[in-house]
């Protein structure tokens, strides 16, 4: 009954073992952490408290993650059922990127054995943009995991259980469908609170709104990014068509953030800076660059169907997103004095938590129904879908 | 303390308690005290013994003194006559010529190895000291008789502690200061022309509070007072670091309260608190550099009165920086070989893999978009 299977075949492969080696070295580079504390291992320091980890695990990690929340959207929200083959490859990226990013967060924690404190009622400060990410992240975590529960129940349970879990399910898709909403924003907000410690560039108040936009479109672009990669590697049909459709979406997010972003530059007077700010002018612009390409790699409709440019576009929109994350966070964010640059072990732990993710991706589409079988492959399938949704099936 | 004893001085020095206990803590503060000594200093100058001083004047100018006497926390001349009893000084007493002479003479005998001996103005040594005579007496034969029987010898002014501008060459009258004749005693000297009042009258304080002279330097200076050059708490010392110094008087930068180290400002040789305790207490800017006038030097010997006023002081310790101090420090690790190498090998890597991949894509098919658009 199920349009979804598993893969099969070997999960000793090339990457799988490279992938392996490098979790298991930064779980080694962990254990140093933990025993001999934070300065054993990484360069984060008073002045830059959140480095890399932070940067890259938790707020790039969790844009890339976007991919279950921006096709859940469209699929459960916009109710475009053609999309739906998406759904499941993009949810269970999206529930190991989320978990890692907030799995990360202890191990950048000084004094993790606290971090009960921010969940515990009497502790926690509610007025803190902190406290928003902190709590939203963890149940998106939990109600990411319970989203892709149908693979389970169809793995290991019988056909009651899935019934079951399917009168259930639509709670948590519309958690799924706000909660992101909620702390990606939030991840831009934590960078209004840190007022002048970031470049007039990149402070506004809109930064909510674009940190949102770009996670969106981040989201859709790893769906694009993943699939191709998939088809690519497992030498599966091309799913050139149906993802030709998200890239319209990309086209309109990004035209949309481009807009808000120079409109507020200008509104606030700021436009100057975009030359005078010397490298990160540069940066600026290297993260414009690569926000525009998509948008006009995929303007044309004929384009849109080009797996090459499709996945350029992808690409591009990512390391954009990426670019500006770590832009924001780390490269205009500045204390007098302060210098960083994330030591090797660091970038080796991140390294290591981005190849548990491939490792346990590869797991999953070779042992859970995750992908839909070759042969069923197309617009039409039988899906799982909010009750509402249900009736146009 | 008891009360009586505050209203006891209250009524013999005509002040108010609360001026009295402030004159105790400026004291204190002055010398570097610590705390409680304020106390112990109003102790003692309630009860003690009013001690008998013996005053000399020889080669000076009185300088000295006008300089006490304008001293005011509170009015000098109660805490002179009061506190102390002076039994002797040429510009204050009542009595004059033999009369004086036996009055100093009947002090020292009642107060024999009590009495504190202050000398004021250089003492002339050649020809038998026949330059400088008080009541037929030189002032080499004046100063022996009066440190034989003193309880401790102040030399207050330049000119009683190293010879002072009487000594400036020639030095016709041979003059010299009072540690030099006085070699088998121990002097403690108040240089400066005038010196800060309060330095002098810190150091009695001192004295009539613990029984003994403060800690002094190899030339018997006070070090609560002597042991900073003028340099080190200039208050335009910021413009020496910065490089801007007045050029000319008159010019843009002495104006402006630039350095006045090239006009000669003898600061940075000059060892004295003037910048920290200034004169005649009426505040900021009450010293001779606050004023616009370089520093020449009238504590120091060899310097004062030595040197020429203009000429380019010679630079002790605190020399011109090289280079502006941060006034950030940098922390943090920055990028290093490996993390670079890291980063760039990785992103190659991503690169090269990534570029390999979108090559191969177009290859093996063309997409079938004949139903792109049909949604």
């Amino acid at each position: 009954m199920s349009k979804h299977a598993p893969l099969g075949g070997s999960l000793i492969t090339r990457t799988t073992v490279i992938a392996a080696v490098l979790f298991v070295l930064s779980m080694v580079l962990l254990a140093v952490r933990f025993l001999k504390g934070l300065g054993a291992v990484a360069n984060i320091n008073n002045g830059y408290p959140w480095g890399i980890w932070v940067a890259y695990d938790v707020v790039i990690g969790t844009a890339f993650a976007c991919g279950g929340y921006a096709m859940a959207l469209l699929v459960y929200i916009l109710n475009k059922g053609k999309y739906h083959p998406l759904v499941r490859p993009a949810l269970l990226a999206s529930m190991f990127g989320y978990s890692l990013g907030g799995f990360s967060v202890i191990f950048d924690l000084g004094r993790y054995w606290n971090f009960w404190h921010i969940m515990t009622p009497g502790y926690a400060n509610p007025n803190s943009v902190m406290f928003e990410v902190a709590l939203c992240v963890a149940c998106y975590c939990v109600v990411l995991w319970i989203e892709f529960t149908p693979s389970f129940a169809e793995k290991w349970g019988g056909p009651a259980l899935k019934r079951r879990l399917n009168n259930v399910l639509f709670v948590f898709i519309a958690l799924g469908c706000l909660l992101p909403t909620m702390h990606q924003s939030s991840l831009g907000t934590l960078l209004v609170v840190f007022g002048q410690l970031i470049h007039p560039l990149w402070q506004t108040r809109l930064l909510p709104l674009l940190f949102l936009m770009s996670a969106l479109a981040m989201g859709f672009s790893i769906v694009i990014f993943e699939a191709t990669l998939v088809t690519s590697a497992y030498k599966r049909p091309s799913e050139a068509r149906i993802l030709a459709f998200v890239t319209r979406y990309i086209v309109v997010l990004m035209s949309a953030y481009l807009l808000l972003r120079w409109g507020d530059l200008a509104y606030e007077g700021k436009l100057g800076l975009v030359f005078s700010s010397g490298g990160l002018s540069l940066m600026f612009w290297l993260e414009n660059l690569l926000f525009a390409t998509p948008i006009v790699l995929m303007l044309p409709k004929a384009n849109r169907v080009n797996e090459r440019l499709q996945f350029l576009s992808a690409v591009s929109m990512l390391l954009g997103g990426g670019l500006y994350r770590i832009d924001a966070y780390l490269v205009a964010y500045g204390r007098p004095g302060w210098h960083y640059f994330p030591s090797v072990g660091e970038l080796l732990v991140t390294l290591g938590i981005i190849a548990l993710e491939v490792l346990a991706y590869i797991v999953f589409v070779k042992r859970l129904p995750v992908l839909h079988p070759v042969h069923a492959a197309g617009p039409t399938h039988a899906v799982e879908r909010a009750p509402a949704a249900l009736t146009t099936e | 303390m008891k009360d009586s004893m505050l209203t006891a001085i209250e009524t013999r020095l005509g002040l108010s308690r609360r001026s009295f206990m402030q004159f105790c803590a400026a004291m204190a503060a002055t010398m570097g005290l610590p705390k409680g000594a304020d106390a112990q200093i109003a102790h003692a100058l309630v009860s003690a013994k009013r001690p008998p001083v013996i005053w000399l004047h020889f080669q000076e100018c009185t300088g000295c003194t006008e300089s006490m006497l304008r001293a005011e926390h509170p009015t000098l001349e109660k805490l002179i006559l009061d506190i102390i009893s002076l039994d002797y000084h040429e510009t204050l007493f009542a009595a004059a010529g033999h009369q004086a002479e036996a009055a100093r003479r009947a002090s020292m005998a009642a107060n024999k190895g009590k009495y504190l001996l202050v000398v004021e103005g250089a003492i002339p040594t050649k020809d038998n000291g026949i330059y400088c005579k008080v009541g037929g007496q030189t002032a080499l034969e004046m100063v022996h008789e009066c440190a034989a029987d003193a309880a401790a010898i102040i030399a207050i002014g330049s000119c009683a502690s190293w010879g002072g501008m009487p000594s400036t060459s020639p030095n016709p009258t041979g003059a010299t200061g009072a540690p030099v004749i006085l070699k088998d005693k121990s002097v403690v000297t108040i240089p400066g022309c005038p010196p800060n009042p309060y330095n002098f009258l810190s150091t009695v304080v001192h004295y009539l509070t613990f029984g003994k002279l403060p800690e002094v330097d190899a030339k018997g200076r006070p070090k609560f007072a002597y042991s900073r050059l003028i340099h080190e708490n200039c208050e335009r010392r910021p413009h020496f670091d910065a490089g801007r110094f007045a050029q000319e008087f008159g010019d843009e930068g002495h104006r402006k309260g630039y350095c006045l180290y090239k006009l000669g400002c003898k600061g940075p040789e000059t060892y004295a608190n003037c910048p920290s305790i200034l004169f005649g207490d009426v505040g900021s800017g009450s010293w001779p550099v606050g004023t616009g006038h370089p520093c020449i030097g009238c504590t120091e010997q060899g310097i004062g009165f030595q040197k020429p006023i203009y000429e380019l002081a010679e630079l002790k310790y605190v020399l011109p920086p090289v280079g502006y101090p941060h006034i950030v420090e940098e922390q943090g690790q920055g990028m290093s070989a490996g993390s670079a190498a890291l980063v760039a090998g990785v992103g190659g890597l991503a690169v090269g893999a990534g570029a390999m991949m979108a090559r191969n894509l177009g290859k093996n098919k063309k997409p079938d978009d004949t139903d792109f658009g049909k949604e």
